[in-house]
C-alpha cells in the first residue's frame, strides 16, 4: 500500500507502524466522574467498520510524524491522508 | 448413512452409486429454540454438541455463504494446548482431549494427526520462557517435553542451526499436538448435528437482530424473518461487523491472516515446527504440501487476501530456518478475516441484550479451539451458565482488570 504523505508524498506503509482507530487521539478527561467507564471504552471497545476507516499511522522510518489515514478496509484502498496534529488542531486542541 | 471400512468396499464394489449427501438443505421454519449464526467450526460445533450432549433439537445453524467456506476452511490446521495463563490453559487442554476422541464420536474421518508441535527457542530469556510455560502446562496435566539442542537435531536435521542471528538453542515440544483436516471439521460436525435433528441452512445471512425491550427475538436474514427463544452469534472474523447490527461495539479489530501452501513434496517434516525468533510455523500435509503462515498483516482489515510485504517476510522466516525450502513452489496462497481481541483471548458470554449470547475474539488461534468453544458456547445457551473451562471468557474482564494476555502485549490487538 502506498500512503500519500502530506508533506513528503507517496510512502510505502512498510515505513509505518500502525496504531489502530484513530479515535485514539481523543483521550478521555481522566477527571470526569465517568472516567473509568470512558476509558475502558476508549482503550478496549472499536467500531471496528467494514469500509472508510480513520486510522493512526506513524512514520517511524521516515519523517516520525504521525498520520490520519482514511482507507477502505475491504479494498485496501488508501482514500485520504493528514497530520495527525492537523486533525487535532482542527478540533480545538493546541497541542 | 454411517461410514465405516464395508460401506467403503462395499460402495467400491458397486460403482459408489450409495452415497448420499452429507445432510439435507431444509429451507428454515419460521420459529427455532435456538438459532445458530455462523455455519463455520465453532457454530457447527455448537449446534452438534446442543444436540448431542444437552438435547436441543430444535435448532438452525444459520450460513450467509457455505459451511466451511470461512476461516474453518482458510488456516493452517495446527492444534495444541501449549498454553501458559490459568484462563486458557484448561479450556485448550479440554479441546485437545476433545480433538482426540473426534472422530469415534462424530463418524466422520477428520484426519486428527497428533504428529507434535516443536516451538523453538533462540535465546536464553527465550528457553527460561519455554521451561516456564512447560512447567504450567504440565501442572495442569498437559504433556510438554523441553528439548536442548542435540534433541531438536534429532527431529529435524534439516534445521539452520547454525544462523547467527538466531542459533536454535532447544524447544518445546508438545508431542500430543499436531494437525486436523480443516473443513472436515465442518462437514462432520454438519453432519452429526443434522443427522441429531439440526437444520443447517447455507446462503441465509443475518442482517438484522428483531430486538424488543431489550430482548432478542429472532433476526432478520436475506430468508426472511426467523424468531427465536435464543440466539448465539459465532461468525468469527465478521462479528464486529455482525454485533454492531445488535448495536454492541466489541474489543476487538478485524485483521487478515495470511497462509501459504507449496507444491507436494516427499515426506519431509516430522510435525509442526514454528520459529520462536521469526514468527513463521510450517507442518506437511498428507498430500505433501508444507503448509504455512506467519504474522498477520498488522492493520484493520475485511479483504479476505493479504498484502506483497508480508509475503516477503513469511518467506523470510521460512528460508532463514529451513534454507532447502528455498527450491519448493509456491502453489497458493490466500488470507482469512480474524477477530483479533483486545488480549488476544476470546469471548464466550452472554451480552446485554437478553437472550442473545457472542462467541468470538478467536485472534489466528481458534481453530484448535472449534471443539470445546463448541462444547462450551453449547453449554452456556443451554444452561444460561458458563462451561467450566471458559469461566474467564467474559466481556467484564477488562473492566474489571483481568485480561487474558498470554503474550503480555496490552490492548494492541496487531500484536497479539
Ligand atoms: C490463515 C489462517 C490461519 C490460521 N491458522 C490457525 C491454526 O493453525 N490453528 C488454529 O488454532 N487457528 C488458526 N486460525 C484461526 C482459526 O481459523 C479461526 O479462529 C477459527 O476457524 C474461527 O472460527 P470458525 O471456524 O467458526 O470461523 P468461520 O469458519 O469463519 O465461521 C464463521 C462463519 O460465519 C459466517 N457469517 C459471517 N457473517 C454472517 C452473517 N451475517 N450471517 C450468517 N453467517 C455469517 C461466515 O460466512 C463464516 O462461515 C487461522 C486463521 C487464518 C485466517
Amino acid at each position: 500500500m502506498i500512503i500519500p504523505h502530506p508533506l513528503l508524498g507517496p510512502r510505502d506503509s512498510q515505513e509505518f507502524t500502525y496504531l489502530g482507530d484513530a479515535s485514539l487521539i481523543e483521550r478521555p478527561d481522566w477527571q470526569a466522574e465517568d472516567a473509568v467507564g470512558r476509558f475502558h471504552d476508549y482503550l478496549y471497545l472499536r467500531d471496528n467498520p467494514a469500509g472508510a476507516h480513520r486510522e493512526l499511522w506513524f512514520h517511524e522510518q521516515g519523517d516520525r510524524s504521525w498520520l490520519v489515514v482514511t482507507r477502505d478496509t475491504v479494498t485496501h484502498e488508501i482514500i485520504s491522508a493528514e497530520l495527525a496534529r492537523d486533525v487535532a488542531r482542527a478540533k480545538g486542541r493546541s497541542k | 448413512m454411517r461410514y465405516s471400512g464395508f460401506k467403503v468396499l462395499k460402495e467400491a464394489l458397486t460403482g459408489h452409486k450409495g452415497w448420499k449427501p452429507a445432510w439435507r438443505d431444509p429451507a428454515p421454519k419460521p420459529h427455532y429454540d435456538i438459532l445458530v449464526i455462523g455455519g463455520g467450526g465453532h457454530g457447527l460445533a455448537t449446534a452438534y454438541y446442543l444436540a448431542k450432549v444437552f438435547g436441543k433439537a430444535n435448532v438452525a445453524v444459520l450460513e450467509k455463504g457455505w459451511i466451511g467456506g470461512g476461516n474453518v476452511g482458510r488456516n493452517t490446521t495446527i492444534i495444541r494446548s501449549n498454553y501458559l495463563l490459568d484462563g486458557n490453559e484448561p479450556f485448550y487442554e479440554f479441546s485437545m482431549k476433545l480433538w482426540e476422541g473426534l472422530e469415534q464420536d462424530f463418524n466422520f474421518n477428520a484426519m486428527v494427526s497428533q504428529r507434535g508441535v516443536l516451538n523453538l527457542c533462540h535465546t536464553d530469556a527465550q528457553r527460561d520462557a519455554f521451561r516456564r510455560r512447560g512447567n504450567a502446562m504440565r501442572l495442569n496435566g498437559v504433556d510438554a517435553e523441553l528439548l536442548d539442542t542435540e534433541g531438536v537435531r534429532r527431529m529435524a536435521p534439516f534445521l539452520n542451526f547454525e544462523n547467527a542471528r538466531f542459533p536454535i538453542k532447544g524447544g518445546l515440544l508438545q508431542p500430543r499436538g499436531g494437525t486436523v483436516r480443516h473443513d472436515a471439521v465442518a462437514w462432520g460436525y454438519a453432519r452429526g448435528a443434522d443427522m441429531r435433528g439440526v437444520d443447517i441452512i447455507q446462503n441465509c445471512e443475518v442482517t438484522g437482530f428483531r430486538i424488543e425491550n431489550g430482548i432478542c427475538k429472532g433476526v432478520e436474514t436475506t430468508r426472511g424473518f426467523i424468531g427465536a427463544g435464543k440466539v448465539g452469534v459465532a461468525v468469527a472474523g465478521s462479528s464486529g461487523r455482525v454485533m454492531a447490527k445488535a448495536g454492541m461495539r466489541l474489543p476487538i479489530e478485524s485483521h487478515v491472516l495470511q497462509a501459504f501452501v507449496s507444491e507436494g513434496l516427499k515426506p519431509l517434516l516430522p510435525g509442526v515446527i514454528t520459529y520462536g525468533a521469526g514468527h513463521f510455523y510450517v507442518s506437511q500435509s498428507d498430500k505433501g504440501g508444507l503448509v504455512f503462515g506467519g504474522d498477520i498483516d498488522g492493520y484493520n482489515s475485511y479483504a479476505q487476501r493479504g498484502n506483497l510485504p508480508v509475503v516477503e517476510d513469511v518467506c523470510e522466516g521460512g528460508m532463514s530456518l529451513m534454507p532447502m525450502i528455498g527450491r519448493a513452489k509456491l502453489l497458493r496462497m490466500w488470507g482469512g478475516i480474524m477477530d483479533m481481541s483486545m488480549d488476544g483471548s476470546p469471548i464466550i458470554d452472554r451480552t446485554d441484550t437478553e437472550r442473545l449470547y457472542f462467541n468470538g475474539g478467536w485472534c489466528y488461534g481458534g481453530f484448535k479451539a472449534t471443539p470445546a468453544s463448541g462444547w462450551a458456547f453449547a453449554h452456556l445457551l443451554a444452561t444460561g451458565n458458563p462451561h467450566e473451562t471458559a469461566t474467564a471468557y467474559r466481556f467484564d474482564r477488562f473492566r474489571k482488570g483481568l485480561m487474558i494476555d498470554e503474550k503480555g502485549m496490552g490492548a494492541q490487538p496487531n500484536l497479539h
